[in-house]
């Protein structure tokens, strides 16, 4: 791989930009790999990235049913932050975190990391008092965020409208080094990196079946044939059920649409990232100037990757309150994702009953902020068989009562 | 939109009428169950790519929960049906075997 740089750009700029070369072979699949990655979007990629880096393990396929980061890696609104309020959540997000500090200097591979700083309103004085349980509970973690008041929140965002006739901004929860990044650009920078490793990412094929021989898993059926593999992780959000289905165990996971939207783009005017969790919106500005909004997911099944307009409508309804100044902006794209939520929304990394076969879903409506964090600690899963990372976060916690209850921590889906 | 008709009031309501309940035909597991049987109670669900079984209530309507028969993936309403049954009328089985060759009524846990 020729490694991106300054000079890069400058000798290619000098021959009609002859020399780039592909970011990743497209190669057609071996009989046979060490472990297979179901699905290339942020996480399987990362899990692959961190299996070859941490540990060795090259011989590994991904098998994409699309084209990699087509699924819900290319369709959140990119928040990264870390303000969870229990210790697993904080572990895996404030890790995921501090690695997309280097991301792009340890890929060769600009992602855009852009720690702008992440606010999150409280609007209610119950929230009041839940954002400074959380700020507390953020410093004994090592996570740095803290409570502030109103009177800096307008002076980080200007923009905002502090005296809202339903819900007025009391405080906000303020973590500065949460911020964005640029989606597709980790997707493809772990790709490029993963491909450097040898290791073969086969797009355009679809996993129909997974076979299994005395209880361990032996391979998958794809449309481009057989492959046999060693060990099997899932890696396929909205899907994960399906696959589920496929390798013959249950999860308690329920797909639902979880829909955003862009305006058109205008001259900078907030250079942060904002959350109104009370209304149940999120707003921030991409480099191209789009304001880009999100709300809450859809309450009902589905698997067409659009959701309900009147969802849509209620979360820019909200945020024109907080928000006067976006109510003449016109909306320009508006699309859905299918998320896979668990009971207490909270993230499966974890062993399956079916032996050597791993599943990594559940990351719900906030699983891009994980990428990072949550390829390091599955990949230490499949390798070593356990990681202090994902421990906690085991597909049969629901069992033992063992929630990691973001749900009712924040009192919005995460 | 989603647009289902109400067992009870009979009138064509609009998702923004609804509450979505999530998944229809749960064997209630209670005390004295198996950890198994209560996980599955509370915890797992079909979420099937395709047919789904499913509860809502008319909240801003007659605010009775009613059951409906819904594809995941096309959105379509095959029909709905009263909430006081264990499985879905025969009709709507017959409905859904003639659009979706191959699916048969399975037991939910």
């Amino acid at each position: 791989m020729k490694r991106y740089s300054a000079f890069a750009v400058a000798r290619e700029a000098l021959r009609f930009h002859s020399g780039w070369e592909r970011a990743w072979r497209n190669p057609e699949p071996k009989k046979k790999y060490g472990v297979i990655i179901i699905g290339a979007g942020g996480h399987g990629l990362a899990t692959a990235y961190y299996l070859g880096r941490n540990f060795g393990i090259k011989n590994v396929a991904v098998i994409e049913k699309g084209w990699l980061g087509g699924g819900n890696t290319g369709r959140n609104t990119t928040i990264i932050r870390s303000n969870y309020l229990q210790d697993p959540s904080a572990a895996i997000y404030e890790k995921a975190r501090g690695l997309y500090e280097t991301l792009s200097q340890d890929l060769n591979f600009n992602v855009m990391f852009s720690p702008r700083g992440v606010m999150m309103l409280a609007q209610t004085q119950h929230e009041i008092r839940g954002y400074q349980r959380t700020a507390h509970a953020n410093a004994l973690q090592g996570v740095v965020t803290e409570f502030i008041l109103p009177k800096r929140v307008k002076e980080l965002c200007p923009i905002i409208n502090l005296d809202g006739p339903r819900y007025p901004v009391l405080g906000a929860l303020w973590q500065p080094r949460g911020g964005t990044a640029r989606h597709d650009a980790v997707a493809w920078g772990y790709a490029r990196a993963c491909s450097d490793m040898g290791m073969d990412i086969i797009q355009k094929c679809e996993v129909t079946a997974v076979h299994q021989k005395d209880g361990k898993v032996s391979g998958v059926e794809t449309t481009k044939g057989t492959i046999e593999c060693d060990k099997l992780g899932i890696v396929v959000a909205g899907h994960s059920g399906v696959l589920a289905d496929m390798a013959g165990f249950r999860l308690p996971v329920e797909s639902v649409a979880l829909q955003a939207l862009v305006s058109e783009p205008i001259k900078p005017c907030m250079d942060v990232v904002v959350m109104a969790n009370t209304v149940h919106g999120y707003m921030s500005q991409s480099d191209k100037g789009e304001m880009v909004i999100g709300g809450g997911a859809d309450g009902y099944n589905n698997y067409t990757q659009r959701g309900s307009f009147h969802h849509v409508e209620e979360t820019v309804r909200a945020l024109v309150e907080t928000f006067p100044m976006i109510s003449r902006l016109k909306m320009l794209r508006w699309w859905g994702g299918i998320v896979d939520m668990t009971g207490d929304r909270s993230p499966i990394l974890s062993k399956t009953p079916l032996e050597n076969c791993f599943i990594n879903c559940g990351w719900g409506t906030g699983g891009f902020k994980a990428i990072p964090g949550s390829g390091w600690g599955m990949a230490e899963l499949m390798a070593k068989g356990f990681s202090p990372l994902t421990d906690e976060f085991s597909m049969w916690r629901f069992k033992e009562g063992k929630f990691i209850d973001e749900s009712v921590a924040a009192g919005v889906a995460h | 939109m989603l647009i289902f008709e109400c067992p009870y009031c009979g009138i064509q309501a609009d998702e923004t009428e609804l509450s979505p309940g999530g998944e229809a035909h749960l064997k209630r597991h209670g005390p004295g169950a198996s950890d198994e049987d209560f996980e599955g109670y509370l915890f797992m669900r079909e979420n099937p790519k395709g047919v789904h079984f499913e509860r809502w209530r008319h909240s801003n309507g007659c605010g009775k929960w009613f059951h409906a028969a819904r594809c995941t993936i096309t959105l379509e309403v095959f029909g709905t049906y009263k909430a006081q049954t264990l499985e879905p009328p025969k009709k709507i089985k017959d409905q859904i075997a003639v659009k979706r060759p191959g699916w048969s009524w399975r037991t939910f846990s």
